[in-house]
């Protein structure tokens, strides 16, 4: 089939980007969309002329590296798939594609589809672990987990990190993403010691890197490629609130925002 | 060329103890006088540089994707074996040795191995105390299946995503670390080559790959957990990214390169569907727990699945192998698909495919079981191909997984250079010849948790390590070199694209250094590469600059390694004339078609040493001493 692409091309994070529009006349169903784009590629190369930078790595589905805005949604048009376990198949001939970054203010563009994203590594920094060192833990049995708790921890922990959430958000928010990373760990036994110092540092560090509030659009929940649920925010906030004030009047960052 | 294992002597149980108390310590004040550079982020490299950072040491730590948490150890799915013997059913740490060496066609370190096992079961607790969530069973105990091959249930796991939490679990110790200041993180950050100071490895040099910036880096040793070299065959089930560029460079520097044609192949992948194929994607082993494979009896049979009666269905490794079945390990299970597809009964387009047919579990089971084991790869299968495998039979095909090969290191995991440490898949390993399943993320995570943070303690206490800057000469050197190569890359601008001479290289592997080898076969190949690398050096056109971020450029440099990299692994394979566990030389096979070790010729490492491109390298023997288990013919029959 044939289809039009309209892509965003930028050189870097300090030039100004712009739409390009590109004939892809070659595209079989069975290709996945990160095929369709290294067969434009192969042709721009070819022509002489600057492939398309995008970022992508295991390709199923796993390793949250590729992040493209497709016709307007965050790893296009098929639920809970990632970009590149998105199919030709799921597009027909004539289409007209646009395709862009993920687009936020703390994930500045490398090079056209490609963002820097290493915001979401700070917010780990910040508190998404449990603090033991390799050692001699207790055995693995020593502390029985409801397989509800266990399998509920694992649903926010499927998170993959991609930032499809952040890209679908209206305010730019990375509320899905650190949700999932604090009701994981302090949902289980093993996070309760750091649960309160946990959540309040990494909402701070949200904060702190210019993410945008949660106002309820729950359109992060429609685009997360794993499929996690809003239902963490919630229960973020509620430990948020939960910590505040147990934390007293003094301890405070000062700076609560988020919840 | 001097190769010494440094084995401890005493008995097989007591080796590491002893070992570990006879090893040198470094005084706690001290540590932050070291600095450790540790090359990739996955289980073995996080976990590595978390635990050495917790110890005092300073650590840098590189990764050439946007974030560590994405190496390539994210996509392993089935589990981590562990003797921890939770079901009760005749597991033990000598259990899961013998099974490791006997999978691996006795073609491992005994030491090595035992530790390894002896050391899977503080696995399984570090990462559970770190919060990865495995399965739970209703008690709040942790669940176990049996995985591909084993007769005891030991391995543990986290829904279809195993390898993600635990590098999830290993990335959040190491994001503390740099949260702490104890660990510097370059991301997006490739190392080029290593830098040799009297003798001894003393830094590395980087290509920042947002805006070109070649780096010097300095350290007191260097660790290299870089993963393994799969992509030379183009199509695999590795990450894109993945390449043998720093193990490569440290062979080309002197490193001994350890049994490079021992590739795995991964019997249930899903088969290629076109020329724009640009990866090849693994299912789960663990669908062999309940999924029958089949072929149709007739050559040439084109009738849809549900059309052929079950008398016409050959069930092939039910048949041969009746003990072991639809489980039988990989190598045997990935040789009989191509055998029964090049008999020209293979399925699907271009008849490169075999069944894996769940109609009878789902029967047995009802959908809803079936849907709540495998319901996740289920959907990938049909976002992948298009159809629905509770209606039609999966189709899959074998694929180039796992490299059991590396680079050569003895048993406090550093290579015959001093002071360079290569940790899980990229040094050549605890797996012999064949890696069991779920044993990869069991070696990768003892590499970096449990081995290395005593032994490279022994190092730096032992060696005198007089202190290096950046200024040294041998950083100047090396980093020109490295500059002259990217350069040189970007002033060919000749007609085919880095991408075209991967896909050829990778065709003439598959082809002649897959599944099957044989002496001629090997030859052409060692005639064809040369050619395809000079005609690279002549012909490939990288477009652009090398000072902002170009994924041409990065490819380019990743491929001139793999295109003299392809040669030393046919040099192995011609020269090993025995078949053993992923090796397979049709010369050497009984009459039934079986693989045929040579134990009397081959029971030995062969480690091998660079002259020059294009020239053959030395090979330097390993010989193994096997004191506690019997070399037996590996039968699953």
């Amino acid at each position: 089939m044939k289809l039009k692409l309209h892509i965003w091309r930028q050189d870097n994070a300090k030039t100004a980007g712009k739409m390009v529009s590109y004939d892809a006349n070659h595209v079989s169903p069975d290709m996945s969309f990160l095929e369709m784009l290294d067969v434009l590629n192969q042709e721009l190369i070819t022509k002489g002329d600057d492939p398309v930078a995008f970022d992508h790595d295991c390709r199923e589905g796993i390793c949250g590296a590729c992040s493209m805005v497709i016709n307007g949604i965050p790893h296009g048009p098929q639920r809970a798939t990632t970009t590149c376990q998105l199919h030709m198949r799921s597009f027909k001939d004539g289409d007209e594609v646009y395709i862009e970054p993920w687009r936020a203010e703390p994930f500045p563009v490398i090079k056209d589809l490609a963002v820097d994203r290493a915001a979401l590594d700070r917010i780990i920094a910040a508190g998404g672990f449990i603090s033991v060192g390799t050692g001699a833990p207790p055995d693995g049995n020593a502390i029985p987990i409801a397989k509800e708790i266990s399998d509920l921890a694992m649903d926010a922990a499927a998170c993959i990190g991609c930032g499809a959430c952040v890209a679908a958000c209206p305010n730019g928010s990375a509320m899905l993403f650190t949700a999932a990373k604090v009701s994981h760990l302090n949902l289980l036994p093993q996070g309760e010691p750091e649960k309160d110092q946990r959540v309040i540092n990494m909402v701070a560090q949200m904060d702190a890197e210019g993410f945008g509030n949660c106002t309820n659009y729950a359109e992060c929940q429609a685009a997360c490629p794993k499929e996690i649920s809003i239902q963490f925010i919630a229960k973020m906030n509620r430990d948020l609130i939960r910590a505040k004030l147990r934390e007293g009047n003094n301890a405070g960052s000062g700076k609560t925002g988020g919840a | 060329m001097q190769l010494n294992a440094k084995i401890p002597a005493g008995p097989l149980e007591d080796k590491w103890d002893q070992h570990r108390f006879d090893m040198k310590l470094v005084n706690p004040a001290n540590k932050r006088k070291y600095t450790v550079l540790v090359v990739g982020s996955g289980l073995a490299g996080a976990s590595a540089a978390a635990s050495l950072a917790e110890l005092g040491y300073n650590v840098k730590c590189f990764c050439f994707q946007d974030s560590p948490r994405r190496a390539h150890s994210i996509a392993a799915q089935g589990g981590i074996n562990a003797a921890k013997n939770y079901q009760n059913d005749g597991d033990s740490v000598r259990r899961l040795f013998y099974d490791t060496i006997k999978g691996g066609d006795y073609r491992a370190r005994e030491a090595n191995v035992y530790r390894l096992a002896q050391v899977s079961v503080n696995i399984i607790d570090q990462c559970v105390a770190q919060g990865v969530p495995f399965a739970r069973e209703y008690g709040g105990v942790m669940a176990n299946r049996s995985f591909g091959g084993a007769q005891v249930s030991r391995t543990f796991y986290a829904r279809g995503q195993t390898g993600q939490q635990l590098l999830l679990g290993a990335y959040s110790a190491l994001e503390r670390q740099i949260g702490l200041k104890k660990v510097a993180m370059y991301s997006r950050c490739e190392m080029l080559d290593i830098v040799l100071v009297d003798g001894k490895a003393r830094g590395i040099i980087t290509r920042d790959l947002i805006n070109g910036k070649i780096e010097r880096h300095a350290g007191d040793a260097v660790v290299l957990a870089t993963g393994g070299y799969g992509n030379v065959f183009y199509l695999s089930t590795n990450a894109k990214g993945c390449n043998v560029t720093a193990s490569y460079r440290a062979y080309k520097r002197g490193a001994a390169f350890a049994n490079p044609c021992f590739t795995q192949i991964h019997p249930t992948c899903i088969p290629v569907a076109g020329d724009h194929q640009s990866k090849l994607t693994l299912m789960s082993e663990s669908l062999r727990n309940d999924g029958r494979i089949w072929v149709p009896k007739k050559a040439g049979d084109t009738r849809a699945a549900k059309d052929i009666p079950e008398s016409e269905r050959d069930y092939y490794l039910e048949r041969k192998y009746p003990s072991f079945g639809n489980l039988s390990p990989r190598d045997i299970s990935s040789r009989a698909a191509k055998e029964v597809c090049d008999e020209g009964r293979g399925v699907g387009p271009g008849g490169l495919g075999v069944y894996l047919d769940f109609a009878d579990s789902i029967k047995r089971l009802g959908k809803n079981m079936i849907a709540e084991r495998y319901g996740n790869l289920f959907e990938m299968y049909e976002r992948i191909t298009g159809e629905n495998p509770y209606e039609v039979p999966m189709r899959i095909y074998p694929a180039v997984h796992y490299t059991m090969g590396g680079l050569w290191v003895d048993y406090n995991l550093m290579s015959n250079i001093e002071g360079l440490h290569v940790l899980g898949e990229a040094n050549f390993s605890d797996h012999g010849a064949n890696r069991l399943g779920a044993s990869a993320l069991m070696q990768g995570l003892a590499d970096g948790y449990f081995i290395l943070p005593y032994t490279i303690g022994n190092y730096i206490a032992g060696a005198k390590l007089n202190p290096v800057t950046t200024d040294h000469p041998a950083f100047a050197e090396t980093e020109r070199e490295a500059t002259n190569q990217i350069n040189q890359l970007l002033q060919i601008n000749g007609k085919r694209s880095v991408d075209d001479f991967h896909r050829e290289l990778g065709k003439v592997m598959w082809d002649y250094c897959g599944m099957a080898r044989n002496d001629a076969g090997l030859r052409t190949a060692l005639e064809r590469i040369p050619q395809i690398r000079e005609e690279f050096w002549r012909d490939v056109r990288v477009p652009g600059s090398g000072t902002y971020f170009n994924q041409e450029l990065e490819k380019a440099g990743r491929l001139a390694d793999f295109l003299e990299f392809a040669e030393l692994m046919c040099h192995d394979a011609l020269m090993r004339t025995e078949s053993c566990g992923g090796h397979f030389r049709t010369e050497s096979q009984t009459e039934d078609g079986e693989a045929k070790r040579d134990d009397e010729n081959f029971t030995f490492v062969a480690a091998w040493e660079y002259k020059g491109v294009g020239t053959k390298p030395t090979m330097h023997k390993e010989v193994l001493e096997f004191e506690n288990v019997h070399l037996s013919t590996r039968s699953y029959k």
